[in-house]
Parts: C-alpha cells; sequence; structure tokens
C-alpha cells in the first residue's frame, strides 16, 4: 500500500490540465512543483547529508544563465541548456565542493552564502557574456499556453523524487546522514567525507540547475538579481525545507505547496501593500517556533493538536 | 612481526609536547592496555593511529605499510577501527542504521550489509535495542554501540578509548564479555582504560604512558610492581609507604 501514494499523486497530476483551470491557477501550480524540485534538491545536501547552504541561487542562476546564453548566442533553442547545464553545473559544483566542503557548519553556509552573491555580482558585470542587468530574453516563446511547460516540470520533479529516494535508500544515504550526525565519527568509520559531500553537492546541484534551466525556458527572462537573488532563491529553498520537514521525502514538496500558496495569497490582500513581506516573515518565524522539525517531521504532534481540539 | 609498530612518534600541539618518541609494537591477537594518568598522550596517541593528527615526527606502520600521514578513512579501510572516549553515536539514527552504514564499507549492496549489521548487533547484545534512536540509548550501550560500529567495518585491528568509564557492574561484565568473544574471534586490540580491574585482567601486555613518554611496558603483574609506575599514578613510593 504505501507504494501508491506517489503514483496516485502523479496519476492525479497528469489528468490535471484537463480540468481547464485558468492560466493564472496553472502558473501557481507549475511554480509550487518547481520549487519542490529546488526544495527537494537542497534537501539532500542540506537534509540529509547536513551541508546547509545560503547560495543554492548560484546552481539556479547557472543553470538559467547556461539556458539563456546558449539561446542568446548559438541561437539554439534554450531547452538544450538541459543536457548542458548538467555538465556545467556539475564542474561549477566541484569548483565550489572544492573550495567550500573542506569547511564545515556555519563556515560552509558563510562560504555558500558568499558563493550567491559572487555570482550575482559576475554576472552583472560581465556584461559582453550575459548583458548583464539588462538581462536575457527569449522572444519566441516555445508554447503559449502552460501545458506543456506543466507536464515538463511535473517530469523533472517525478524523476528528481525517484532520483532521491533511489540515493537515500542505498549506500549513499546511510553515508551522507552518517556525515551530518558526525563528521569525525562518520571518518573513522571509513567514510571518504570529502568525496561522499562532493556527490551531495554535485547531485543538489545539478538537480537546481535544472530547475534554473526550466525557470529560463518558462520565463522568458532573467537577469542576474531574479536568479541569483539571495531572499528570492537562496532563502527561499531552505524555507521550503524547514517548512516541509527536513531530511523526509515529502517534506520539500508541502513546504514549496504552502510557501508558494501563502506568498500568493499575502500578496493579493491589497491593504497591506509592501508589509506583505514582514507578514510572511512573521508566519515563518511562528511556523519554525511551533514546528521545529516542519510538517511533514512534525505530523504526530499536529495530529494530536487537531484532536484535543475536537475533544475539548 | 608486529602488527602495528608505532615508531619514535612525537605530536606537539604548540610548544606542548603530548607525545615524546612514544615506541611500542602490537603483536597479532593479542589485547595490549594503554594506561597512564589524565592528560598522559592515551588518546592523543590513538588520534595518530587512527589518522586524525598526524605525527610532528616519527612513523606508525600497519602490517609493515606505513599509515602514518594517511586519512582516517583510508585507514579503517586498512584495517584499524576505533571508539570514542566521548562517544559519538550517529544520533538520529537507529542503532541498526548506525551499524549497516559501518557495514557498507566491506559490504557490496544494502543486503550484504544489513545483514553483516544484524550478525554484529547479536553478536554485541543490541539486537533487542535496534529499532531505538542511538540519542535515546543509556551510556552503555552507547558505549557497546561504539564497538559494535567499529567491528562492522570488518577491522583487523580494534583501538578502544575508554570503553569502560562510566559503566555499573552489570554494564561493565557485558562489555568484558564482548571484548573477549571480540579476542576469540582473532581481533587485536589496544584498549584505553582507567578501570585497573578490567584492564589488568582482559591485557596481554600493558604499556604505561606519562607526560606523553613511555615509562613503563610488560606483562599486567609486572607493570603493577613497577615503581615508576606506582610514583606517576600515587605519587612519590616513600610517602605511600607510610
Amino acid at each position: 500500500m504505501k507504494k501508491y501514494p506517489p503514483l496516485i499523486i502523479l496519476a492525479l497530476l497528469t489528468l490535471l490540465p484537463l480540468v481547464g483551470l485558468s492560466s493564472y491557477a496553472m502558473h501557481i501550480i507549475i511554480l509550487v512543483i518547481m520549487w519542490s524540485v529546488i526544495g527537494m534538491a537542497w534537501n539532500l545536501l542540506g537534509g540529509y547529508c547536513g551541508q546547509v547552504s545560503f547560495g543554492h541561487a548560484a546552481f539556479f542562476g547557472v543553470g538559467a544563465y547556461t539556458s539563456g546564453i546558449l539561446y542568446q548566442k548559438l541561437g539554439v533553442s534554450a531547452w538544450w541548456g538541459m543536457p548542458l547545464s548538467i555538465v556545467v553545473v556539475t564542474c561549477f559544483s566541484l569548483v565550489i565542493g572544492f573550495i567550500c566542503l573542506r569547511l564545515r557548519g556555519p563556515f560552509f553556509a558563510l562560504a555558500t552564502l558568499a558563493m550567491g552573491v559572487i555570482l550575482r555580482v559576475t554576472a552583472e558585470n560581465l556584461t559582453g557574456f550575459t548583458q548583464g542587468d539588462l538581462g536575457i530574453m527569449i522572444r519566441e516563446r516555445t508554447w503559449v499556453g502552460k501545458t506543456w511547460y506543466f507536464y515538463i516540470i511535473l517530469a523533472l520533479a517525478a524523476a528528481t523524487f525517484l532520483l532521491i529516494k533511489k540515493i537515500v535508500e542505498s549506500k549513499l544515504g546511510y553515508y551522507f546522514v552518517a556525515i551530518r550526525e558526525d563528521q569525525d565519527a562518520a571518518e573513522s568509520l571509513g567514510i571518504h567525507t570529502t568525496l561522499y559531500k562532493t556527490i551531495a553537492l554535485c547531485v543538489s546541484g545539478v538537480l537546481t540547475g535544472t530547475a534554473g534551466v526550466f525557470y529560463m525556458n518558462y520565463m522568458g527572462y532573467i537577469d542576474p538579481k531574479v536568479v541569483f537573488a539571495l531572499h528570492d532563491i537562496s532563502i527561499v529553498a531552505i524555507m521550503v525545507v524547514m517548512v516541509g520537514g527536513v531530511a523526509t521525502y515529502w517534506g520539500p514538496v508541502i513546504g514549496s505547496l504552502i510557501m508558494v500558496l501563502l506568498a500568493e495569497l499575502i500578496r493579493s490582500i491589497p491593504a497591506l501593500g509592501v508589509a506583505y513581506q514582514t507578514l510572511f516573515g512573521i508566519l515563518l518565524i511562528v511556523i519554525i517556533i511551533f514546528l521545529p522539525n516542519g510538517i511533514t517531521g512534525d505530523l504526530p504532534k499536529l495530529k494530536s493538536l487537531f484532536r484535543f481540539q475536537r475533544a475539548s | 612481526m608486529p602488527l602495528l609498530s608505532v615508531r619514535q612518534v612525537s605530536r606537539f600541539f604548540g610548544g606542548l609536547a603530548a607525545l615524546t618518541e612514544v615506541s611500542l609494537d602490537v603483536r597479532k591477537g593479542e589485547i595490549l592496555g594503554l594506561i597512564g594518568p589524565n592528560g598522559a598522550g592515551k588518546t592523543t596517541l590513538f588520534n595518530v593511529i587512527n589518522g586524525f593528527y598526524a605525527p610532528s615526527r616519527g612513523d606508525v606502520f600497519f602490517k609493515e605499510k606505513r599509515i602514518s600521514h594517511l586519512k582516517p578513512n583510508k585507514i579503517c579501510a586498512m584495517g584499524i577501527a576505533r571508539t570514542f572516549q566521548v562517544v559519538k553515536p550517529l544520533r538520529r539514527m537507529t542503532v541498526l542504521d548506525n551499524v549497516v552504514a559501518s557495514a557498507f564499507l566491506r559490504a557490496k549492496n544494502k543486503s550484504e550489509a544489513t545483514e553483516k549489521a544484524f550478525e554484529i548487533l547479536r553478536f554485541s547484545g543490541l539486537y533487542d535495542d535496534r529499532d531505538i534512536l542511538s540519542k535515546g540509548l543509556p551510556l552503555g550501550k552507547r558505549k557497546r554501540l561504539e564497538i559494535a560500529r567499529a567491528l562492522a567495518t570488518g577491522p583487523e585491528m580494534l583501538l578502544l578509548d575508554e570503553s569502560f568509564a562510566g559503566l555499573n557492574p552489570t554494564e561493565l561484565n557485558e562489555s568484558i564479555a564482548v571484548i573477549k568473544k571480540i579476542k576469540d574471534r582473532g581481533i587485536t586490540m589496544m584498549v584505553i582504560e582507567h578501570h585497573m580491574k578490567v584492564i589488568m585482567s582482559i591485557s596481554d601486555r600493558i604499556v604505561v604512558l606519562n607526560y606523553g613518554e613511555k615509562i613503563a611496558e610488560g606483562t599486567p603483574a609486572e607493570v603493577g610492581n613497577n615503581p615508576l609506575v606506582i610514583t606517576a599514578y600515587l605519587g612519590v613510593a616513600e610517602n605511600a609507604a607510610n
């Protein structure tokens, strides 16, 4: 029985475009799925392997720019960025890993934070290559409707989910968690910690990069402030996982559902104006205080809360 | 031919000599006790053998291969496993998963690793606790989990760092029984221990460290009667006699 829920959800989702939802609703759903991909990718490195990254926008942006520059300079479809970004982001991750993974805990987090900022500034100033703040625009969209974009991101999410499940249940997963729990103990148990941390970083980076490629193709426009954003990409990637549940399969999916919907909901209250960000922040703080393990992690706690209310 | 040979190893931390010209051999199949007052350099010696520290001078040889300057994971893969004085369980993993993670070092796939883990858990008497998160274990069992985890890596030699400290008498006896069973499997051990009764009863030979220097080596009886050792532990001999 346990095997079926993911399949049922996937089947229901494939039928979704037939319902004839509005273009806005489809847009929100596509965003939710895209954020689940990024969340799942972050979760592999941060949740399972314990290497908290504050710079996942770097991978997202490198993926998006690989695709964008391919289109801009060579004039081929930006979708070719999908396969190419795997190569580019892997090389990029290896360099980043070589520099950052020798640091532990908060130092690693700070190094990745810096990495995101460095890339943004680089992309802003390397105008010959990235067009700087002008950004890259795809003049002819592949499809006008949302349906195919939906199917592509859904396929990407399903593949990501499966890949991560396979990894976590294998030797790699055990090694990642061992490294998270105690790096010295892991090392003395014969685990080549640097190697396995690098693997986690590469897989996480590549998956985030493919989400970036999708973003380029779907939105049709990127600039450094959008794809290398600290608060809109890097922090949201962390929040999606924190809210949903760290080191769980469904956490990032549930987290992105809540985060995207919440953000849209609060943004749509006109009276709030720019203050919506404040409210958003406060809500997140409340969630973290009361559900430190995320919604999936604290499910028993949530259930008992509801039972208590019904009883009283 | 000794299994492990520590040759003239010194280790400095800044101006402090934690180990000075320490040499010792561990023969295959024996239990070598390592004792000494607090701060004598016992754990530092383990950290040097295990690869956490490179020796400042001198070398360590395992099966005639030089292992000093190798990384801990390489040394573990060669067959030296260790436990930690301050236990380091993989806290948010179950007892079983702790051992499975270690068994992967020499297992080809997950089922082989799991099988090996089950065998080790039965062997070390932790089988009934296999589904508990390791942070929930009492100290005695956590210390034994350290041993189980080290065993799961399939070592030829085991470094036990105070695996008996803080145990109650029942736990103590259980752990001693486990150590004797490990010896019967032909695994060589080096044991750091403060509990004199334990160390005297399980060790084949004992090496005594004091202020980073080796001051005595021999059978438990020889070491127990060595005036230098008595001085190191109890102060000057005349005072002790009065």
